[in-house]
């Protein structure tokens, strides 16, 4: 964009940086206009680097530090409809405190970016990772994506703008990333250069939606039972539009910075012929591969399939890439009270996603690594035991299991 | 956005802008006074603004899907974001024009909020956004003293006694909202001393009104005007006296007219006259008597009511702005003693 004051990357570099600083970077790169800030451990790092780039004159944005969350998201959904690119964040219950103006984002297509470092709910109080908090708003039409490593982080929240931004999409974005393993843990990225960055990503623009006195439009009047169902049918449309649209950005996407994997929406490891598939997302990725590949090692059909986009679901790809297999174990860093059989939100996700098919492999549910735990190699080891138990004696004992919990 | 519009004052009612940006479309009760305000409100304001409003009457009653009053850019926001709606339109509208991506020019940003939304539950934000001296944004509560919207339940704003779906005249309690009414526009004031305009109004005195809106938006940085909206459907009287409610409300003393320009206080109209001693005030059930929300009054009640008045006129250290009473001097003391 020409109009960009501050120009962070004038040539592409290696940094070694964390999964919050990637993603404060990227919004440098996308000329955010607002950015909003309310302290809460662990996104709050996302926070303290963009304002540190604004001390030093390296990006220039309009920096709010609200009072709340709920400000903080009420003030980018109105800075969005003026035609600003925004972005804000939260974690935990913060992200709960938000909740009105959470949903309101996206029933106004405002496509504000939002990073969650995810953080278990309170009480008690707990600082780790769990996924319950973004999972929450996965009914209310926003994207949401869980990130793996720094470098996703800050390639999907170029992506994120781009998608959400898109007239046929105009649906806020949420970048999940675990707390402190991604958040706050340091890795080797390639952050590209701003030419790169305003090749792929063009400027924000509303159109008739904009909110200026060039255009007195009324926006979010009150529509009762005569047009309310025709308004949630457009929003559903947009959702059901937006996988084509995620699938043609990110096209563009490797065609511009020469990376990304072959799915946006899952990434396999090892699945091809494997008899049980581990399922999970976000840094579970990383003990489950290193298991995969010892279990490998070893003889035994494993492999690792790592959801995403959990909104959009990725639901044929998923169907395809599961059908092979004759066990599914699913790792849910979450879990729903009183739910269907008592399981994870994943699992029952994944659970809806197969019922369709002829033949169902055989699905169990692990909870692990709940409020920051840390899932070990040999947790993931005995979760392919008992699934390939479940599938030799063609019985399952026990459809849930909370691994590595004190009775 | 550096700058601000070229609003000056009206200097009288034939001076008045003819043209109507809050047009037909709505549909408010008879005799809804916080109608008038939205009308005198965007009159004074001019088409290059924007507005927003949270839930509330003006919301429900003004925005049914399919049709609108607003002739300028009018958006909804959530019932305790009057604050971060202005903030964030404000922060948008500036970034995108110090960067070049929209044409530099100053728009009006107003939010309003009823007093459910100010009073109570957007307190937070509304004081956060008045904290921003970046921006040049106007916050209009319309206090209705209840929520109106809802069924008329009871608010912080209520006054004392007023009979409301949250608060029934029963057998055994007959003044179930016992609490007073919110200081709000002193809370304001003195909880932000930065902003260069705060101010109380009332429809009742129109070319005022429009005045302060005028004042308020030319006066750079955050600024907040309350007033006070008489409602037939809550307080419970013949709509056809809802301009005569809300002189009633000042020229007993209870509602008080002012603006505090950069920090210095000026009375308005018959608050000034009461305060100047040039005028009495009347007394307080000449007003409530005529509402049906204090019918149930006994003359006890009256008199406590009259009481709480008399207090804020004759005890307070600001009459009817600063229910302090400071400390005597020292020396003073000492020579008493």
């Amino acid at each position: 964009m020409a109009t960009v004051t501050t120009k962070l990357y004038q040539e592409p570099k290696e940094e070694l940086i964390s999964g919050s600083e990637a993603i404060g970077i990227a919004c440098a790169l996308a000329d955010v206009d607002v950015i909003t800030a309310y302290p809460i451990r662990p996104y709050d790092t996302v926070m303290q680097y963009v304002s540190r780039l604004k001390a030093d004159g390296a990006f220039d944005f309009d920096y709010i530090i609200a009072e709340s969350e709920h400000s903080q998201f009420e003030i980018v959904k109105h800075a969005s409809s003026v035609g600003a690119r925004t972005f804000t964040g939260s974690s935990g219950v913060g992200w709960f405190y938000a909740f009105e103006a959470i949903t309101v984002t996206a029933g106004l297509r405002m496509p504000v970016v939002a990073m969650v470092g995810n953080r278990a709910l309170d009480d008690p109080g707990a600082f780790g990772v769990e996924h319950n908090d973004a999972m929450a708003v996965r009914d209310l039409g926003w994207h949401l994506y869980w990130v793996a490593t720094a470098q996703e982080a800050l390639d999907m929240a170029l992506i994120a703008y781009k998608v959400a931004e898109d007239p046929r999409v105009l649906l806020p974005f949420a970048l999940s990333c675990d707390g402190s393993f991604l958040t706050h843990s340091q890795a080797i990225v390639q952050v590209p250069s701003q030419d790169q960055v305003d090749k792929f990503l063009p400027a924000y623009n509303r159109g008739s939606l904009q909110l200026h006195p060039d255009n007195p439009i009324t926006v979010a009047p009150q529509a009762n039972e005569d047009w309310l169902m025709e308004i949630r049918k457009q929003t559903d449309e947009a959702m059901r539009r937006t996988p084509a649209v995620i699938k043609e950005v990110y096209a563009e996407f490797k065609e511009v910075f020469g990376r990304g994997d072959d799915s946006p929406f899952i990434e396999q490891y090892m699945c091809e012929d494997a008899d049980v598939i581990l399922v999970g997302m976000g840094t579970l990725a990383m003990p489950t591969r290193v298991a995969v590949r010892r279990m490998r090692e070893t003889g035994k059909k494993v492999g690792f399939l790592r959801v995403k986009f959990f909104r959009p679901f990725p639901t044929e790809e998923l169907q395809e890439a599961l059908k092979g297999a004759k066990g599914i174990a699913v790792i849910d860093r979450d879990y729903s009270y009183g739910s269907p059989g008592y399981g994870g939100v994943l699992f029952h996700e994944l659970r809806s996603t197969m019922y369709p098919l002829d033949e169902r492999p055989v699905m169990l549910n692990f909870i692990a690594g709940l409020g920051g735990r840390e899932v070990m190699v040999s947790d993931v080891e005995e979760m392919v035991e008992t699934t390939q138990k479940a599938i030799d004696t063609g019985k399952i004992d026990q459809e849930t299991t909370w691994v590595a919990v004190r009775e | 956005m550096a700058t601000v519009q070229d609003l000056p004052q009206i200097r009288g009612v034939k001076s008045i802008p003819v043209e109507e940006f809050y047009s037909s479309g709505h549909r408010t009760c008879q005799g809804c006074e916080s109608a008038l305000v939205m009308r005198l409100m965007i009159k004074a304001a001019g088409q290059r603004t924007i507005v927003l409003g949270s839930t509330g009457c003006m919301y429900v009653a003004n925005t049914t899907y399919y049709s609108t009053p607003w002739v300028v850019p009018w958006m909804h926001t959530q019932l305790g974001s009057a604050g971060s709606a202005a903030t964030g339109t404000a922060a948008g509208l500036s970034a995108m024009m110090r960067k070049g991506k929209m044409q530099n020019e100053p728009i009006n940003v107003i939010a309003f909020c009823g007093d459910g939304g100010g009073v109570d539950m957007g307190l937070s934000a509304l004081s956060a956004a008045l904290q921003h001296e970046e921006y040049n944004l106007l916050i209009v509560c319309y206090d209705n003293e209840s929520y109106a919207n809802t069924d008329i339940q009871a608010s912080g704003s209520t006054p004392w006694g007023a009979n409301t779906t949250f608060s029934p005249v029963g057998k055994d309690i007959h003044i179930m909202n016992n609490r007073w009414k919110k200081n709000m526009t002193p809370m304001m004031a003195v909880g932000h001393p930065n902003m260069k305009y705060v101010a109380t109004a009332c429809a009742s005195y129109g070319l005022d009104f429009n005045n302060k809106i005028r004042r308020a938006l030319t006066a750079g940085g955050p600024t907040f005007i309350h007033c006070i909206d008489p409602c037939p459907k809550g307080w419970d009287y013949d709509p056809k006296y809802s301009h005569e409610l809300g002189m009633l409300s000042i020229e007993t003393g209870l509602w008080i007219q002012y603006e505090i320009i950069e920090g210095e206080l000026q009375l308005n109209g018959p608050s000034r006259a009461i305060a100047k001693g040039i005028r009495k005030r009347k007394p307080v059930e000449e007003y409530l008597l005529r509402q049906g929300r204090f019918a149930h009054f006994t003359p006890q009640d009256l008199k406590v009511f009259q009481d709480k008045v008399d207090e804020q006129w004759e005890k307070w250290w600001i009459p009817g702005l600063v229910p302090i009473t400071p400390q005597p001097d020292e020396d003073e003391a000492d020579e008493e003693q």
